[in-house]
C-alpha cells in the first residue's frame, strides 16, 4: 500500500513478498529459496531500474521545460518592441511573473520524481538556472523599456529645488 | 500570431497619442465654449471731452474722448458703447466737436484732424496740418458756413500760430495763414459768421492783447488791433469769448479784461480784492467755457465772475467752497444759456451727497435744483457735462454726465443715477489675486444649489445635445445653463481654485475686487488715505503688496498693502494703506516720513502670517515693517542673509547692498518700521557710451518649482541652476534707443547679462550684434526668454538662455545617489562656488511684443507657456518647448521621445494659440497669471483699456474630466448595467430551475 501510494497507483498488491509465509513449514523438495530469491530480486531490480531511469528522464524533461518557454518569450518580447505601452508591459510582466511562480512551485514540479534512487538535484538546478535565465530576460526587457532605476535620473528626478540661503530683492526704483 | 493586429493597433494608438501631445499647445475653443469660463469687458477711460447728440429722431448718444486716448460713442440711455476707437499713445485728443450733425471731428496733438461718421464711427478723412512751434492748446472750430462751396460746412483749426481752414468734405486745406508776428502769441480763434470773419485773439509779449481779423473766404489778414496793458500779464491762460478776453496779471492780484468792439479794444484792470475775492496763493483761471462769465480757482474757492461785454466790468456772481465742478455753458434753442454747478452739500461729506444746480441766463435764476447721492467709492465729482432735453410741457429738462473722482462716468437725471460706467478699470496700475473665504455656514452663499432632479434634467438635456437629438430651444437652454453656471459666481472658495478675487489698483487711487467667475465687482474702495481734500488723488497709487495671506487660520482675513507716493513731487514721503481683501475696508493708513524706492516682501512671516517687508528709502536705508518685536526678532536671525539691489537706469549702474545693524533709536518709532543701516557691497557699471540698461527681469517671488533635475531622453540628468537671486539685464546701444533705423546695424548691439544680485557676480554675458531694443524679457525657473529686433534681417527675434548647474551632483554613481549620498538638497548659496553652464538659442519671431510673461501653476509640475501681449492687443500662448536651447535640426530618437522639436529658424504661430480668441484687449499693458489649485490649470488676467480673463492648461487638463463630460450618460450607463445584471440573474435562475425539473 505504501509503495503503491508512492508510485501513484491506487490499487496495488505486492504478491512477491520475499518473507516466507511461515517459518515452521519446510520448503518443498527441490525448492531452493536462495535461487528464488535471486531470481525474484533480479527481475524486480530491473523493473525498478527502468522506473528510476524513466523518472530521471522525466525529471530532466521537467527541468528543461522552461527552455522552450524562453524562446517563446524572447520572440514575444522582440515583437513587443521597446516602447512602453500596454502590450509590452503585459508581456514583460508575464515574463517576470512566470519564472518567479515557477520557482515558487519548484517542489511541486519535482515531487513526483522524488525518491531515493532518482537524482533530482541536477534537474532542479537546471530548472532554477533556466528560470533565472527567463527572469533575466524579463529584467533585460524591463531595462530596455526603461523601467529599471539604473540611471541617476531615476533617483533624483523629483528632487525638490534647493533652499536659497540668501534673499535679495529690488530692481528699478519706484520713484 | 494573434498579437500582430493588436500590436499595430496599439502602435497606431500610441502614435495618435504622441501626435496629440505634440500639438497640445493648441487651445482652440468650440463656438459654444466662448464665455463659459472667460470674460471680456470694454472700457474707455477717464472722460475729458463729451459732446451730446440728442437732437433729431435718431438714437440718443454721447460722444466722449478720454485721457486714455479713446474716442467712443455711448448710448445715452444705457451707457453701452456703440463704437469705440483707441488712438495711439502719442495721439491725445485735444478737441472734440460735432459738425453738421453727423460728423465727429477730433484734433490730436494740434496736427491731426480726423472726421468720424457719427452713426458707426467710420473714419471719413484724416488731415495733417503742418504745425508751427507752440505749446498752446490747439483749437478747432466747426464753422457754421461753407467756404469752398461743396455744401458741407468747413472747419477752422488753430495750431500754434497757424490758422487753417479745412474742407469738411475731405479735409483738404482750403487756405492756411501764419498769423505769428513779433511777440504775437495767438491763443484762440472766434468766428463772426455774419461778417464771414475769423478773429485770432492772443497776447503781445506779456503786456498787451492783440486781435487779428481774417477773411474767412480768402484767408487773408484784413486787420490787426492791439491794446497794451500797464501790468505785465500771466500768459499761461487767456479766456476768450465773442466779446471779451480775460487774463490774470503776473502777480495774481488783478484780472485784466479786454472788450472787443467795433472801435477797437478797451482794457480794464480789476483788482481781485474789489470783487471781494481774497486770493489764497496764486489764483488760476479755469478753462471752463461760460457765456458772459469766467471761472477762477483761488485755493479751495471757486468763483464765477460775470463780465459785462461792453464795458468789461466784472461782478462776482457765485463763490463756491470745496469740491465743485462747473459745466460749460449750454446754449438752448431760444438763445438762452445754462450752466450746471455740482457741489458737495454741506455736511454731505459722510453721505457723499451733492447738489446739482442748473443756472439760467441770469446767474441768479436757478432753473433746476437736485440733490444726488453718489456711492462713497465714487468720490467727489470732477467734471460735469450738461445736456438739455425738452419736456412734454415744452420746458427744458437737464441731464448731467459726470466724471467721478474714481474716473467712473455717470449719467444723472432728475436726481437719480441713470447709469454708471466703471471706467476706472481702464487704468489699472497693479493687480494681484486673493483667495475667497472658505465655504461655511456663517458665510452667505448665493442660493444657487439645484436639487437633484434639476441637475439630472440639465445633464439629460446636455446628453441630448451631444447626441444631436435636442431641438433648437433645448440647445439654447443648454447654452444658457453653461454660461450661467451657478457655481462659477459664488463668493466662496471652490475645490479647483478657479474662483478667486482679482484685486486691481487703479490710477485714480481706487482698489477693486473682481470675481474671476464673471468679472463683476465684488467690492470697491476709493482709498481714503490717498484722497486729496477736494477730490482727485493727492497720492498716486504705486504698488499692491500682499501683506497677509492666511493659510493656517481660515478665520483670518487676507490683507493687502497699497503703497502710494505724492503725485506732484518726486521725493515726497510714501503713504501706506492696509485694506481687508474680503470686505474692502481700509484697516489703517500711515504717512511715512521717508520716500520708498523699493518695497521688498521678505520670505518671512510672523505668527499671524503677516509678511515681513523691507522698505528702502532714497538714502538706501532699510525700514522693517511690521514694527513689532516679533518681526524684529525674526528678521535679526536672517539679517545677514538679506540683500537688496538698485538699478539706476540713467547712470547705467546696478548697486547691491547688504543690511548692517539696527539703528537703536528707531526702536522708539517702530510704528514706521525698524531702521537698518546698509552697506554697499558691489556695483556693476555699464559703459555709458556703448550700453544703456533696457530691461531688467526678475523671477516671480512666489514661483513654485517642482524639481531641480531635468531628465533627458537618454535618461541622463541635468541640474537646473535655480538661483532665486539671479536677474536678467539687457542693455542696448544708447544710440539705438528710440525709433527703428536710428542706428545702423554695425553700431547697434543688445547685450544680455545674468547677474547674481547677492554677490554682483556676472554669471553669463552674451552679445547680440546688429540687434536693437526694445527688449522684453521673462525669467522663470532656470531660463530666460527675451525678445528684440534684428536690424540685419529686419525681423524680430526671441532668444532663450537656460542655466544648468554642473557642480550640483557631479559624477556620482547610481549607487551613491541611491543611498542619498549627494549634495543636491543642500541649500544653495550665492557665495559657494558653482559651475554654471548656459545653453542658448535664438529664433526669428513674427510679432512685436508688448508684454511677456509666463504661466504659473500650483506645484510647478505642468509645463510652461509663454504669454505674449502682441501689438494687436491679443494674448498669444507659446509652448516653452518651442524655445528650448537643446533643439537641433535632427533630433535623436531619444530626444524626440523627450519631446524636443526639430529646430526651425522661426517660431511657428498657431492661430489656436491665441488665448483671447476673437477679442482684443485694447491698450494691453499687463498680464497677470495666477495658479489655480488644480495643477494643470493657470488663470490668466490681461488688462489694458479692456479686461480679459480666461484660463489655460499648458499640458491640457490631465487632472480633471473635461467640462462637457456627461455625468448623466455615465450614471445612466451604470444604472442600465445594474438593471441588466439583475434581469439576467433572474432569467438565469429561472432557466436553471426549469432545466433541473426536466
Amino acid at each position: 500500500m505504501e509503495r503503491g501510494k508512492g508510485s501513484g497507483r491506487k490499487w496495488a498488491v505486492d504478491l512477491c513478498d520475499a518473507v516466507p509465509s511461515s517459518a515452521s513449514a519446510r520448503d518443498p523438495i527441490g525448492f531452493s529459496r536462495s535461487t528464488l530469491d535471486l531470481e525474484e530480486s533480479t527481475s524486480g531490480k530491473q523493473k525498478k531500474d527502468n522506473e528510476a531511469t524513466w523518472k530521471q528522464q522525466k525529471a530532466w524533461e521537467a527541468a528543461q521545460a522552461p527552455f522552450r518557454n524562453l524562446f517563446m518569450m524572447g520572440f514575444m518580447m522582440w515583437m513587443a518592441g521597446n516602447t512602453v505601452h500596454l502590450f509590452s508591459i503585459g508581456i514583460t510582466f508575464s515574463a517576470l511573473w512566470q519564472p518567479i511562480s515557477a520557482l515558487q512551485g519548484i517542489s511541486k514540479v519535482f515531487d513526483p520524481f522524488k525518491d531515493a534512487r532518482t537524482d533530482i538535484l541536477l534537474p532542479k538546478l537546471l530548472f532554477i538556472a533556466m528560470n533565472f535565465a527567463a527572469l533575466g530576460l524579463g529584467l533585460y526587457k524591463l531595462n530596455s523599456l526603461g523601467l529599471l532605476p539604473t540611471h541617476a535620473s531615476d533617483w533624483v528626478s523629483s528632487l525638490p529645488p534647493p533652499q536659497a540661503v540668501e534673499f535679495s530683492g529690488g530692481g528699478l526704483p519706484l520713484l | 500570431m494573434y498579437s500582430l493586429p493588436h500590436q499595430q493597433l496599439l502602435l497606431l494608438l500610441a502614435f495618435v497619442f504622441v501626435l496629440g501631445f505634440l500639438t497640445s499647445s493648441c487651445h482652440a475653443l468650440y463656438e459654444d465654449q466662448v464665455g463659459v469660463w472667460d470674460w471680456h469687458q470694454q472700457y474707455i477711460g477717464r472722460v475729458k471731452h463729451a459732446v451730446f447728440q440728442t437732437q433729431g429722431s435718431g438714437r440718443k448718444r454721447v460722444v466722449v474722448a478720454t485721457e486714455q486716448n479713446a474716442l467712443a460713442s455711448l448710448n445715452l440711455r444705457t451707457g453701452e458703447i456703440y463704437w469705440r476707437h483707441v488712438l495711439g499713445e502719442s495721439d491725445p485728443i485735444d478737441v472734440l466737436e460735432l459738425a453738421s450733425g453727423k460728423y465727429v471731428m477730433t484734433l490730436s496733438g494740434g496736427t491731426n484732424v480726423r472726421a468720424w461718421h457719427l452713426p458707426d464711427g467710420i473714419l471719413i478723412w484724416e488731415a495733417a496740418i503742418p504745425s508751427s512751434k507752440g505749446s498752446n492748446p490747439p483749437r478747432l472750430v466747426a464753422l457754421p458756413v461753407d467756404i469752398d462751396n461743396d455744401k458741407i460746412n468747413d472747419l477752422l483749426v488753430l495750431s500754434g500760430s497757424v490758422l487753417a481752414a479745412l474742407s469738411g468734405q475731405d479735409g483738404t486745406t482750403i487756405w492756411k495763414v501764419d498769423i505769428s508776428g513779433k511777440d504775437v502769441d495767438i491763443r484762440d480763434v472766434i468766428v463772426a459768421t455774419e461778417e464771414l470773419k475769423a478773429y485770432g485773439v492772443g497776447f503781445i509779449g506779456d503786456s498787451g492783447f492783440t486781435i487779428i481779423e481774417i477773411d474767412l473766404h480768402a484767408g487773408t489778414i484784413t486787420d490787426r488791433k492791439t491794446a497794451m496793458t500797464s501790468e505785465t500779464l500771466s500768459v499761461t491762460e487767456l479766456l476768450v469769448s465773442k466779446q471779451f478776453a480775460v487774463a490774470l496779471d503776473s502777480k495774481g492780484t488783478h484780472l485784466v479784461t479786454v472788450s472787443i468792439n467795433a472801435n477797437g479794444l478797451t482794457v480794464l484792470e480789476t483788482a481781485l480784492s474789489s470783487l471781494s475775492l481774497n486770493a489764497v496763493g496764486l489764483p488760476k483761471l479755469l478753462p471752463t467755457k461760460l457765456d458772459g462769465a469766467i471761472s477762477l480757482a483761488l485755493g479751495d474757492l471757486t468763483a464765477i465772475v460775470a463780465v459785462d461785454p461792453t464795458s468789461g466790468e466784472l461782478r462776482t456772481v457765485e463763490t463756491l467752497v470745496g469740491a465743485v465742478a462747473v459745466s460749460d455753458s449750454l446754449s438752448l434753442a431760444n438763445s438762452k444759456h445754462s450752466v450746471a454747478i455740482i457741489q458737495l452739500l454741506e455736511g454731505g461729506h459722510s453721505q457723499n451727497t451733492f447738489s446739482l444746480h442748473v443756472h439760467g441766463e441770469d446767474w441768479t435764476e436757478v432753473v433746476q435744483k437736485e440733490t444726488v447721492k453718489l456711492p462713497s467709492h465714487r468720490g467727489h465729482v470732477q467734471k460735469v457735462f450738461l445736456n438739455a432735453y425738452l419736456r412734454t410741457d415744452r420746458t427744458h429738462g437737464f441731464r448731467a454726465l459726470v466724471v467721478g473722482e474714481d474716473d467712473s462716468l455717470l449719467l444723472l437725471q432728475q436726481g437719480e443715477i441713470v447709469w454708471t460706467r466703471e471706467d476706472e478699470l481702464a487704468s489699472i496700475v497693479d493687480a494681484k489675486s486673493a483667495e475667497l473665504p472658505l465655504e461655511r455656514d456663517g458665510v452667505s452663499v448665493a442660493e444657487v444649489e439645484h436639487d437633484l432632479a434639476e441637475w439630472l434634467k440639465g445633464h439629460f438635456l446636455k446628453l441630448k445635445a451631444t447626441l444631436f437629438l435636442a431641438s433648437a430651444d433645448e440647445i439654447a437652454a443648454v447654452q444658457e445653463s453653461r454660461l450661467n453656471q451657478a457655481d462659477k459666481t459664488k463668493l466662496t472658495r471652490d475645490h479647483n481654485g478657479f474662483r478667486k478675487l482679482l484685486l486691481v489698483l487703479t490710477k485714480s487711487g481706487k482698489l477693486l475686487a473682481l470675481h474671476t467667475g464673471d468679472g463683476r465687482i465684488v467690492w470697491s474702495l476709493l482709498i481714503p488715505g490717498f484722497r486729496a481734500p477736494h477730490g482727485g488723488p493727492q497720492v498716486c497709487p504705486e504698488k499692491l503688496l500682499l501683506w497677509q495671506v492666511p493659510h493656517q487660520h481660515a478665520e483670518e482675513r487676507p490683507e493687502v498693502l497699497v503703497l502710494g507716493k505724492s503725485c506732484s513731487t518726486s521725493d515726497f514721503p510714501a503713504v501706506l494703506s492696509w485694506v481687508d481683501a474680503y470686505k474692502g475696508i481700509e484697516l489703517h493708513t500711515m504717512k511715512l516720513s521717508y520716500p520708498v524706492t523699493h518695497a521688498l516682501g521678505l520670505p518671512l512671516t510672523d505668527s499671524s502670517e503677516q509678511r515681513l517687508h523691507l522698505f528702502v528709502d532714497d538714502q538706501a536705508q532699510a525700514h522693517l515693517l511690521p514694527g513689532s518685536e516679533e518681526s524684529l526678532d525674526l528678521f535679526l536671525k536672517q539679517k545677514d542673509n538679506a540683500y537688496f539691489y538698485e538699478v539706476d537706469r540713467t547712470k547705467g549702474i546696478i548697486e547691491g547692498y547688504g543690511i548692517k545693524g539696527l539703528v537703536e533709536s528707531s526702536r522708539q518709532t517702530s510704528s514706521e518700521g525698524y531702521l537698518f543701516e546698509t552697506e554697499k557691497l558691489w556695483s556693476v557699471v555699464f559703459p555709458e557710451e556703448t550700453e544703456s540698461i533696457a530691461t531688467v527681469a526678475t523671477r516671480r517671488p512666489d514661483e513654485v518649482v517642482h524639481t531641480q533635475a531635468k531628465v533627458l531622453g537618454n535618461r541622463e540628468v541635468l541640474f537646473k541652476y535655480l538661483n532665486k537671486n539671479m536677474i536678467f539685464v539687457a542693455t542696448v546701444t544708447p544710440k539705438s534707443v528710440g525709433l527703428l533705423g536710428a542706428a545702423s546695424p554695425e553700431d547697434s548691439t543688445v547685450v544680455a547679462y545674468l547677474i547674481d544680485t547677492v554677490t554682483g557676480r556676472i554669471l553669463h554675458r552674451v552679445t547680440h550684434p546688429s540687434m536693437q531694443g526694445p527688449v522684453h524679457a521673462v525669467l522663470s525657473e532656470n531660463w530666460v526668454v527675451y525678445h528684440y529686433f534684428n536690424l540685419r534681417n529686419h525681423r524680430y527675434e526671441m532668444s532663450v538662455l537656460e542655466t544648468y548647474d554642473q557642480s550640483r551632483v557631479g559624477d556620482k554613481g547610481v549607487m551613491q545617489l541611491m543611498l542619498g549620498r549627494h549634495n543636491a538638497s543642500a541649500p544653495l548659496s550665492s557665495y559657494s562656488s558653482s559651475n554654471v553652464e548656459v545653453k542658448g538659442q535664438s529664433y526669428f519671431f513674427t510679432y512685436t511684443v508688448k508684454t511677456l510673461t509666463v504661466t504659473t501653476t500650483a506645484r510647478g509640475i505642468t509645463s510652461k507657456q509663454l504669454l505674449l501681449g502682441t501689438v494687436t492687443d491679443q494674448v498669444l500662448a507659446l509652448d516653452k518647448r518651442l524655445l528650448d536651447p537643446r533643439r537641433s535640426a535632427t533630433p535623436t530618437p531619444s530626444e524626440r521621445e523627450e519631446g524636443i522639436l526639430p529646430l526651425t529658424d522661426a517660431i511657428p504661430i498657431s492661430p489656436q494659440g491665441y488665448l483671447t480668441n476673437g477679442y482684443q484687449v485694447e491698450g494691453l499693458r499687463g498680464i497677470l497669471t495666477i495658479p489655480a489649485r488644480l495643477e494643470s490649470t493657470c488663470l490668466v488676467f490681461a488688462y489694458g483699456l479692456d479686461l480679459f480673463y480666461t484660463r489655460t492648461a499648458p499640458s491640457r487638463t490631465y487632472d480633471s474630466l473635461t467640462e462637457d463630460f456627461s455625468y448623466a450618460l455615465l450614471l445612466m450607463t451604470i444604472v442600465a448595467l445594474l438593471i441588466a445584471i439583475a434581469v439576467t440573474y433572474v432569467l438565469a435562475e429561472r432557466k436553471e430551475l426549469a432545466e433541473k425539473w426536466k
